[in-house]
């Protein structure tokens, strides 16, 4: 990846992650995760990553934030507050992200890090050498994942649609909305 | 290639926008993309550091972030539906049920 190109995708996701945490607007600050996700798809798909760059935006920028859109969208959301608390709550919480910061770049940044590059073959980063990681070495962790997904998709049905005793009740009773249980 | 310093700092400076997104937003689904973020800049000095190294382990690691991401964003978002129902907010200051 040349580093001009490097420079501007890391300006764009870094300028559109601030958009996310600093927008009023839950949507605005949704299209800015957006534009967060595709800039880091595409800075993975410069770092020999192709398979997992194009996951990344069809998984992350299209479902994950389709998911988020929807949901914004169903509990008719507004604007919010922004950035909100005490005041000292704010100072506090700059000085100790400034804090973290700090900490990760000089832990992340030589001399303490040396990493070789190693070099790598021309199928590097290939959908077959992804498969063959994934299904041989990491097999055991791949179908615990499957599970872990099927978990999630009958523990979201079951949080997220209405009980079968509230909705009669209701219907039954025909007044009394209060009587939603948790 | 891109220097790998470049490539951490980046992944640093994602983190911690996301970290203080999480610390001052008082909305729910707001703290859940932060929560993203911060997701995406372990991701980032993942396929850095693999790249750099040849090996695919880092990019297995990545692929299994996203789906546990995933799983994550289903099973959040439907607790964040189920509260607004019950408490018809998503500000997560005024749900004070289990404050002493």
């Amino acid at each position: 990846m040349p580093m001009g190109l490097f420079w501007f995708l890391a300006v764009v996701t870094v300028i559109a992650s601030l958009g996310v945490i600093l927008q009023r607007n839950p949507v605005h600050c949704l299209l800015s995760l957006v534009v967060t996700l595709l800039a880091i798809a595409v800075i993975f798909i410069g770092e020999d990553a192709v398979v997992v760059g194009f996951l990344q935006a069809i998984v992350y920028a299209g479902a994950i934030m389709v998911l988020f859109l929807f949901v914004i969208w169903l509990l008719n959301i507004g604007a919010d507050t922004g950035p909100s608390g005490h005041l000292a709550l704010k100072f506090f919480g700059g000085v100790a992200a400034a804090a973290l910061i700090a900490e990760l770049l000089i832990f992340l940044l030589p001399p303490h890090l040396k990493v070789k590059f190693a070099g790598h073959s021309a199928t590097y980063g290939s959908i077959e050498s992804l498969a063959r990681t994934l299904f041989s070495q990491y097999i055991v962790a791949f179908e615990i994942t499957s599970i872990l997904l099927l978990i999630a998709i009958v523990g979201a049905v079951a949080l997220a649609r209405r009980g079968p005793g509230s909705q009669l009740a209701k219907s039954a009773s025909g007044s009394a909305p209060a009587e939603r249980v948790l | 290639m891109v220097p790998l310093p470049y490539m951490m700092a980046l992944s640093a400076i994602v983190f911690v926008i996301g970290v203080a997104g999480f610390i001052t937003r008082r909305n729910i689904l707001i703290m859940f993309m932060s929560v993203e973020l911060m997701l995406n800049a372990v991701n980032l000095a993942f396929i850095g550091l693999a790249s750099r190294l040849g090996t695919m382990d880092g990019q297995v690691i990545v692929f299994f972030v996203m789906t546990v991401a995933a799983a994550e964003a289903a099973v959040g978002l439907a607790i964040i539906i189920s509260v607004f129902r019950n408490r018809e907010t998503v500000r997560a200051d005024e749900l004070n049920l289990l404050k002493w």
